[in-house]
């Protein structure tokens, strides 16, 4: 092993077979993935994002909720994502056509996300829980996002999402806490992750 | 088997070879030409490397204080979440990302640089071409770090784990990784060694995979973004290589160049060396894809990286004889010499994670405990056990052949081992234990280990949750699952602190000795070939 051009070449060659094989072929076999037609509304799904939820998906990046919560239902046969009602079936390629960057996550000290929308659809709760997660789920270790909140003087009428915060986290008499522009597009964002339509032709788990 | 690389010539006395602890001054010795001829080369060597390389290290051990500062705030903030909760730059999932970045690519990477720049040229026995270019590559590279690192902090960071440096800060790292690799390969193109060691090949592959790998994963995530499920396959398979690749290639070769000079004996099987190598050349670019087992990707995706996986048992296990056969019979050495310890310590970690990773790998075990904390107690195990240890042993010894000095203080050395060794023993311990109860709540139990102990005590209930494990539970409730974590993370804060102090006390003993405030190593490699000492490298 003493030719320096033999080894690159045996280097290069033993990598670039992988190469091809596994992050081409995905990106061929990946690439050509279209949206499947919903068989009750015959709505394309995933549909495409809102502006609004664009923007919350640019907060849960920026915030880095990935570092806790994932987005993928798994399959397999030695898991419990399905039971523990994190999605109806196994995710899929197709899930994910309009996610750009993804947000797939690689750490579970949260739950998975990716049908949040579906599984809890009180825009108060999500609010709640951002503000304070202790609130909504006594020991959980999820951080305060008090940050993406406001304390404002109450107006001539309340604002309509107004935190309902009581005992320790009641604002002051005449002020109410409500939600910045970016806290109010990541709930949009969280309530519209709903991938529990049926792909067709694709095993459950 | 036996063959001997080049220039290792098996000491007949079996003494402790000087690693830079000052007391192995030899028998006086016949002048012996050749031996003050090959002498005078390695200085000239050293000195080339000297600025450069310590530059390097340097900005090594300023970002391992930095991620380890970052580290601590992140691990307290798992148990503490109010801690720091209203400032944006410190949210646990901004400062995760920091941690994670600032420890590989400001501490391992500058770290694995230097290292490797001075043992391809020992190896090359010439001189390092293109210093000022390492200069630049370093200045460049490591300002790429920093500007990365704020951005994360700031909320500008990409969203796919390792790659979390936005485009300005990943092309200057690319900038500057580029001029490091002109100075390695002009290095190595003027060898005047033919004999390639096997250090050599993992040095090679590594100055050729990691910009391969890095441009790749690049451009596909930034400036032109696939989109949807590919890009996480492409984050995933770009982390394999970047860990198995670059990190464990220059772990790997920094082992094998050091303990046959360490133990003073051969290395014992060339052809070992190569099965080990061209096994991990062969079958690890396969493995990207076992991030997703059971994940939204083609099942031949996956089906491929694990059986990959799996053949990883062979590079590891012959990797791992050939360091036990050539250190065999000398470990007690072990004891006095500070490098040796680490890179022992290192070896016996790489068996371990490999270990760990090839049952992490299969699907019955990976369904259960990916994603969870033993997932990181791996990653430590690995970049902290195997990795960073290694590098600290490769800093014992290169430092002082830089700057001519010994370390100030055997003292802080000792703190220094013992506080890292343990504290990642407890870390990975912790983690392990405490992912393994984590991942068996969330897929496999009915009811949380907490609330067995509760009615049965402590090993009674340990046992009845064992045994009341089903295939399909996942009824455990998710806050509860999360409650029971909190006392192992409150664990590894403690071990953190152990690491800490570590650190703190490499970084005084490094800081010392570049100063110049440390004692000048006592034989002088010139005047050894006088008689006043053998250079035993
Ligand atoms: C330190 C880790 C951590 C981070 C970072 C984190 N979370 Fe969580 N999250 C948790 C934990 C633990 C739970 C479960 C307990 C609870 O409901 O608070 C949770 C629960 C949730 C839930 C409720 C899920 C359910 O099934 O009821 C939502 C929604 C959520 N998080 C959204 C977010 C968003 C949005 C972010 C980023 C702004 C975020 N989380 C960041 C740990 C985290
Ligand atoms: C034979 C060798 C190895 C095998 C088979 C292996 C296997 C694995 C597997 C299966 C995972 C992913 C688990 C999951 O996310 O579900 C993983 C993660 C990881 N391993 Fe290993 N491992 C090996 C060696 C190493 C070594 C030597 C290092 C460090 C130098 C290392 C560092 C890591 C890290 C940092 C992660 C986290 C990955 C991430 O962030 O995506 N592993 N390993
Ligand atoms: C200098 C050596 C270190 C290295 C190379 C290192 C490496 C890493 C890596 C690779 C990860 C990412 C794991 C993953 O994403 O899978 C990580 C995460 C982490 N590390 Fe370290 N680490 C080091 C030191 C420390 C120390 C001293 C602490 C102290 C407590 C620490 C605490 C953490 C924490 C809290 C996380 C986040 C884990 C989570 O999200 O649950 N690390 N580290």
């Amino acid at each position: 092993m003493n030719r320096l051009p033999l080894l690159f070449i045996a280097l290069l060659a033993s990598f670039a077979a992988a190469w091809l094989g596994l992050v081409f072929g995905l990106y061929r076999e990946l690439g050509g993935v279209q949206p499947v037609s919903d068989p009750f509304t015959s709505e394309l799904q995933p549909r495409p994002y809102t502006e609004l939820e664009l923007a919350g998906r640019d907060v849960y990046r920026a915030e880095g909720c990935i570092a806790c919560h994932t987005q993928h239902v798994r399959g397999g046969r030695f898991n419990a994502d399905i039971e523990r009602g994190w999605g109806p079936r196994r995710s899929h390629p197709i899930d994910y056509i309009h996610d750009r960057p993804i947000l797939m996550g690689r750490s579970r000290t949260g739950p998975d996300l990716v049908n949040i929308g579906a599984r809890e659809a009180r825009r108060s709760w999500h609010h709640l829980h951002l503000y304070d997660p202790r609130i909504t789920s006594p020991g959980s270790n999820m951080p305060t996002y008090r940050y993406l909140y406001r304390k404002q003087r109450i107006g001539d009428e309340p604002d309509p999402d107004a935190l309902m915060l009581a005992g320790e986290h009641a604002p002051p008499p005449g002020y109410e806490v409500v939600p910045t522009d970016r806290a109010r597009a990541l709930v949009a964002y969280l309530l519209g992750l709903d991938r529990t339509y049926p792909i067709p032709g694709t095993p459950r788990r | 088997m036996v063959t001997a690389p080049f220039n290792w010539r098996p000491h007949s006395r079996g003494r402790i070879a000087d690693d830079g602890h000052g007391s192995a001054v030899g028998p006086q010795q016949a002048v012996d030409v050749e031996a003050a001829r090959a002498a005078r080369r390695r200085l000239v060597i050293d000195r080339s490397c000297r600025v450069p390389c310590l530059v390097l290290f340097c900005s090594a051990v300023v970002w391992l204080l930095a991620g380890t500062l970052l580290a601590m705030i992140a691990s307290f903030k798992l148990h503490e979440p109010r801690f720091l909760a209203d400032f944006a730059p410190l949210t646990f999932g901004r400062i995760r990302p920091a941690h994670l970045n600032v420890v590989a690519y400001g501490w391992a990477f500058n770290a694995a640089l230097a290292s490797l720049l001075w043992i391809k040229c020992r190896l090359a026995a010439t001189p390092l071409r293109g210093g000022a270019l390492v200069l630049a590559g370093a200045g460049l590279w490591n300002v790429g770090v920093l500007l990365g690192t704020l951005a994360i902090l700031t909320g500008r960071g990409h969203s796919t784990a390792w790659l979390e440096f936005p485009v300005p800060a990943a092309a200057m790292l690319y900038g500057g990784f580029a001029l490091v690799a002109i100075a390695a390969v002009l290095s190595l193109a003027a060898r005047r060694v033919r004999r390639l060691y096997v250090s050599q090949w993992y040095l090679l592959g590594a100055l050729l995979w990691f910009p391969w790998c890095f441009t790749v994963a690049f451009i596909l995530l930034m400036p032109a973004p696939v989109g949807g499920v590919t890009e996480s396959a492409i984050g995933g398979w770009y982390t394999r290589n970047l860990i198995g690749l670059w990190f464990s290639a220059v772990g790997v070769a920094i082992i094998y160049y050091l303990l046959p000079k360490l133990t003073g004996r051969p290395l014992y099987s060339h052809q070992l060396a190569l099965l080990g190598f061209w096994a991990l050349a062969v079958c690890y670019p396969w493995t990207g894809m076992r991030h997703l087992i059971a994940g939204p990707l083609p099942a031949w995706a996956i089906t491929v990286s694990i059986a990959a996986s799996v053949m990883l048992l062979i590079p590891l296990l012959a990797v791992t004889l050939n360091f036990h056969k050539t250190i065999r019979g000398r470990y007690r050495l072990v004891g006095p010499s500070p490098t040796l310890r680490f890179i022992v310590f290192a070896a016996v970690c790489y068996l371990l994670v490999g270990g760990q990773g090839v049952l992490l790998a299969l699907r019955s075990v990976n369904e259960v405990f990916s994603l969870t904390h033993t997932i990181i107690g791996h990653a430590h195990l690995g970049m902290y056990g195997f990795f960073t240890m290694a590098m600290f042993g490769a800093m014992y010894y290169i430092i002082p052949r830089l700057t001519g000095r010994e370390w100030a203080s055997v003292g802080l050395i000792r703190i220094h081992f013992w506080c890292v060794g343990l504290g990642l023993a407890l870390m990975v311990g912790v983690l392990t234990a405490g992912g393994i109860i984590q991942g068996l709540e969330l897929n496999r139990a009915a009811a949380p280990l907490g609330h067995y102990i509760d009615e049965h005590g402590l090993s009674e209930g340990v046992g009845a949750f064992l045994s009341q494990l089903q295939v399909r539970g996942g009824a455990v409730d998710f806050l509860d699952v999360t409650r029971g974590t909190i006392p192992w993370l409150e664990l590894r804060t403690l071990s953190g602190m152990m690491l800490l102090a570590g650190h703190i006390a490499f970084a005084v003993l490094v800081g010392l000795n570049v100063a110049g405030h440390s004692p000048p190593r006592p034989g002088p490699m010139l005047l050894s070939a006088a008689g006043r000492g053998r250079p035993l490298e």
